[in-house]
């Protein structure tokens, strides 16, 4: 098998999938002629800051559909802060492994983490490290201009 | 299971398995050898030989047996540019849908200073002749163009093809892996000059197949170290591949008619029910095209997670996504119709074969249906169609 049984799993039951009508903060990542997007949702309790729901779209291949729904409950119930500390190493082990060419989904995984957050940091003015946001080239390293969409 | 991924490879029949039995315990010899076992051998291996000739109407010197199709491709390949380099004639022309076997195959050559142009195909996948003709200079050495494409399973015009290429002094090579034993293929009347052929197409092994070189045309040594083939290709002959090859090809010929009718109203039935679909495409042209293709495109879902769920429903399909090609990109043959990037990553291939069944091709209608649906429902593409915030490619 290509994949691992846990990638299937959360591949074939996606966790916390789906749109959320009112959320704190939206993240979206990828490009659809990379043939990955991700879209992630997430609730935030002002008072703690701690993110109370989370939920993803994604568009992509079985890996982009697993690395998004681990990530959502890698980061479901957890301090904002903490979310922003999620790596894509840690999703790929979570997922107990992922393809060396599928490693980019979860990379696209981590980011739109990110960029939920930062949505979220920028709706309500809260002030951030824009380090933690550097904007990376969209991982698939494809030539065309990503822009020209 | 329902197995829809025949163009990938097909299941030996049940013929084809028996014919090949005797060749592994009981005529084991080696073509080669003089003993009675060996000579024994050499007649099953001439008489497929003559088979093999017959389907395509060749004669039975002009086949070349080889390992299949890729090595087909590459061997005519290779003897074409070691003439044309004799000749000084450094230039070859062949499609944008080529099979990687050809394509990968004339990259090595462009190293080598051959100049290589790649004709277009058009929305419905096929080349025009008036652009072939308009490419052929006074150093074309050949024209490599495949008979039926894999992926979308359109015809070109070869016939059309192999004339103008005749009219002008160039050997015509043409794939037609996809094509023998499923539509009619006749060398001399089509102007064939060199054609690859592979077993495992048509319920033959895996690991066989063939080359056929026109007398006239000038073949070159491809494997050293033995008389076989000719003294062109050395190795003890496969026989219980080239016996098996032999048998299902004869069979696909004879059964060609009633399967093809067969596997047209059953893929025209996907065809009807599956763009239903909205915001789907049939992919290449729908009337000059292999029998038991289906491919079509499915906007704001991708390949790859479409392949696995039908997997999961116990459906084997096939897709051009980036994902499924192991690169980056779709299918370049998608692409060569005019396909945005996004719209070729959500395509499905489907190809039926003589053993399909009209309640498979129903559990398959109603399962690409369900799975189009979900990953729909959880795409935030096709949530951004829906919303207008994208535009619809289709």
């Amino acid at each position: 098998m290509l994949y691992s049984e846990k990638v299937m799993d959360h591949f074939k039951n996606p966790r916390n999938v789906g749109e959320m009508q009112d959320a704190d903060g939206i993240g979206e990542v990828g490009n659809a002629k990379c043939g990955d997007i991700m879209r992630m949702y997430i609730k935030v309790d002002k008072d703690t800051q701690i993110i109370t729901d989370v939920k993803f779209m994604t568009f992509g291949c079985g890996s982009a559909i697993a690395t998004s729904s681990i990530a959502t409950e890698m980061i479901k119930g957890q301090p904002i802060s903490k979310a922003l500390e999620l790596s894509n190493k840690a999703v790929v082990e979570a997922l107990g492994g992922l393809p060396t060419h599928k490693i980019h989904c979860s990379v696209l995984a981590e980011e739109a983490v990110k960029a939920a957050v930062k949505d979220y940091y920028d709706k309500n003015g809260i002030k951030y490290d824009e380090k933690c946001y550097a904007k990376g080239s969209c991982p698939c390293a494809h030539e065309f201009d990503h822009k020209g969409e | 299971m329902i197995y829809l991924d025949n163009a990938g490879t097909s299941k030996v029949s049940d013929k084809v398995f028996k014919a090949m039995e005797p060749f592994f315990k009981e005529i084991y010899g080696n073509a080669s050898s003089l003993h009675s076992l060996g000579q024994i051998a050499k007649e099953h291996l001439e008489c497929a030989r003559e088979k093999v000739a017959k389907c395509i109407n060749a004669d039975k010197d002009e086949i070349y047996f080889t390992s299949g199709g890729s090595e087909s491709d590459n061997w005519a390949i290779a003897s074409i540019a070691k003439y044309g380099a004799l000749k000084n004639k450094k230039h070859i022309i062949t499609s944008q849908i080529e099979h990687h076997a050809v394509l990968h195959a004339l990259d090595e050559l462009k190293k080598q200073g051959f100049e290589i142009t790649y004709l277009p195909v058009y929305e419905n996948g096929i080349i025009k002749t008036e652009d072939l003709k308009n490419a052929i200079k006074k150093d074309t050495v050949a024209v490599t163009i495949m008979f039926a494409n894999n992926e979308i399973g359109t015809i070109q015009p070869v016939k059309e093809i192999g004339e103008i290429c005749h009219q002008n002094g160039v050997i015509f090579h043409t794939d037609a892996v996809q094509a023998i034993g499923h539509i009619p293929v006749d060398v001399k009347e089509m102007n064939i000059d060199m054609l690859s052929m592979s077993g495992h197409k048509f319920h033959s092994p895996k690991g066989v197949g063939a080359l056929y070189c026109k007398k006239s045309i000038p073949l070159f040594n491809y494997i050293y170290g033995g008389a076989q083939e000719k003294n062109r290709r050395a190795g003890t002959e496969n026989l219980p591949g080239i016996v098996g090859m032999a048998v299902g090809l004869e069979d696909a010929i004879n059964e060609m008619p009633e399967v093809s009718k067969r596997e047209k109203t059953l893929r025209d039935k996907l065809f009807e029910e599956l763009s239903k679909i909205p915001h789907s495409k049939i992919n290449g042209d729908k009337i000059n095209r292999l029998p038991n293709n289906f491919n079509m495109c499915f906007e704001g879902i991708e390949g790859e997670s479409l392949l696995l769920l039908l997997n999961e429903e116990g459906i084997c399909a096939s897709s051009g996504s980036a994902c499924t090609s192991g690169s980056l990109d779709p299918s370049h043959v998608l692409l060569a119709l005019g396909l945005a990037h996004e719209v070729a990553h959500g395509s499905l291939r489907l190809t039926l074969s003589k053993y399909t069944t009209e309640e498979e091709i129903d559990k398959t209608i109603d399962a690409v249906k369900k799975v189009v649906e979900y990953l729909r429902k959880i795409s935030p593409v096709w949530d951004e169609l829906q919303k207008g915030v994208r535009k619809y490619a289709l």
